[in-house]
């Protein structure tokens, strides 16, 4: 095929982020799990980017966890997604910036079901005005926040102060990308790249100097699945397919694996330490973990951010192997203390060759 | 070892680059007419241990060709040589000798580890 043919092509797989003036909408286990990674994102847009990104304390989950472990009907979490709308409509925003995937494949997956059928959009009206009084507007542009991160790599990248590359070796870092599913694989069109091709994290890891690993499970599920970890006798079916990912990853030995989902990293993370107690087998370099990142701590690494500023301590499987590659100067001794330097409590259980 | 209230599921999944296929290839040497099963379960519809235990002539027949030894030795010991199989099997194959071959050989070829 001609180039010509080729940009033509991957013009298809492209979509609309919008530029500026967000609406920001959290994600449960994101700001549970790595509590920095969000206040992260919201640093980098407005001290670094100059954005505008505004967030209502009165909004809430989507409740996507409770909709796909058949908690919650379909009506309802349209309605709670209706009334998260209403608020963004009232402080004046039309691009809706989404944190989560969860939340991100249910805005979509309700805003289609909307557009095929009208009815059912007249019906949560009807039930968001008697429920709460409220009126809404549909977002003009849904992004998720890798979006756009994605959006503004090269930005990112010329005012960064380090780069994903071996300070010892002067190689680039060998990154493995990890895609959420509900990203695009439910509506590909409303993800950069489709399903076929996701370029989110591959185009943010290539600015940032790194290299991106390709390896047979790169697509496959990291196990999360609601239905798999909410029952506890169920978690051997999600670790099981985290496992599969790190036996099928761990010959291109990685330095890192970045992901764009909340609750992919935490598995990534945790099903590392839960292997290593189980089978007494890791996965990275001298019987250590491979660092598990979310793509606003990656972001921040890059501009210089203090890694434990970034809530990096949270992580099961340590990062101090990536921070030691990329020659980023951390204080060890200030790993657990907070904010005030008053220490925060260690860990009793840590995994991974700590 | 933590008890963390599940553990992780064996893999299912074979692995073509580390497939064993000496036994297969000595019963097909041996038993040429093994080639030519299309799979059709009448062996194991007729099969007298499959009314008693879980035996499946159709599924030992799988397990041979993707060279799963271990389980193929203890499916094996099910059969009782009673010859229904070949009354029965479209394509005439001995199925009776396709037993005894894998009886005789498969400690030869199975794993040391297993």
């Amino acid at each position: 095929m001609k180039r010509e043919g080729k940009i033509q092509v991957w013009q298809d797989y492209q979509k609309e982020i919008a530029d500026d003036h967000y609406f920001y909408v959290r994600s449960c286990i994101r700001q549970n799990f790595f509590p920095g990674s969000e206040q992260t994102l919201l640093k980098i847009l407005r001290k670094e980017l100059n954005k505008d990104i505004y967030e209502n304390p009165h909004h809430t989950s989507c409740s996507g966890i409770g909709y796909h472990s058949d908690i919650v009907p379909f009506d309802t979490i349209q309605t709670i997604v209706a009334r998260q709308f209403a608020l963004m409509t009232e402080a004046g925003y039309q691009n809706l910036a989404v944190s989560c995937i969860t939340s991100f494949g249910i805005y979509n997956e309700i805003i289609e079901t909307w557009k095929e059928f009208p009815a059912e959009l007249k019906k949560v009206r009807t039930f968001l005005k008697k429920a709460t009084g409220r009126e809404f507007e549909i977002p003009q542009n849904v992004a998720h926040a890798s979006d756009i991160i994605y959006k503004f790599r090269n930005e990112i990248a010329t005012i960064g102060k380090n780069r994903l590359i071996n300070r010892k070796t002067g190689k680039p870092l060998k990154i493995v990308e990890h895609i959420g599913c509900h990203y695009s694989k439910m509506f590909p069109s409303k993800g950069v790249g489709g399903a076929e091709f996701p370029h989110v994290l591959v185009g943010m890891i290539e600015s940032w100097g790194g290299e991106v690993v390709d390896y047979p499970e790169r697509r496959h599920c990291c196990g999360f699945g609601f239905r798999q970890y909410l029952v506890m006798s169920n978690r051997g079916y999600s670790v099981s397919n985290s496992r599969k990912k790190f036996e099928s990853m761990e010959p291109y030995k990685p330095d890192a694996i970045l992901c764009n989902c909340p609750g992919c990293p935490m598995f990534l993370d945790r099903w590392q330490y839960v292997i290593e107690e189980m089978e007494g087998k890791t996965y990275g370099d001298n019987g250590r973990g491979i660092p598990v990142l979310t793509y606003e701590e990656m972001a921040g690494l890059v501009l210089g951010y203090d890694p434990w500023d970034m809530g990096m301590q949270m992580h099961q499987t340590n990062v101090e192997p990536l921070l030691d590659k990329m020659g980023i100067h951390y204080d060890i001794d200030l790993k657990y203390a907070g904010k005030d330097g008053k220490l925060i409590g260690k860990p009793t259980m840590v995994g991974c060759g700590c | 070892m933590k008890d963390f209230g599940f553990s992780v599921i064996k893999q299912r999944t074979i692995d073509y680059d580390q497939f064993d296929g000496r036994l297969l290839n000595e019963v097909l040497e041996i038993e040429p007419s093994f080639k030519v099963c299309l799979s059709c379960g009448g062996c194991t519809a007729t099969c007298s241990a499959a009314d008693l235990v879980s035996f499946n002539v159709r599924r030992m027949n799988l397990l041979l060709r993707r060279g799963e030894t271990v389980e193929l030795e203890s499916e094996i010991q099910k059969c009782m040589l009673c010859g229904k199989c070949m009354l029965v099997c479209p394509r005439g194959i001995n199925l009776r000798n396709v037993i005894m071959l894998i009886k005789k050989s498969i400690l030869k070829y199975k794993p040391v580890n297993s």
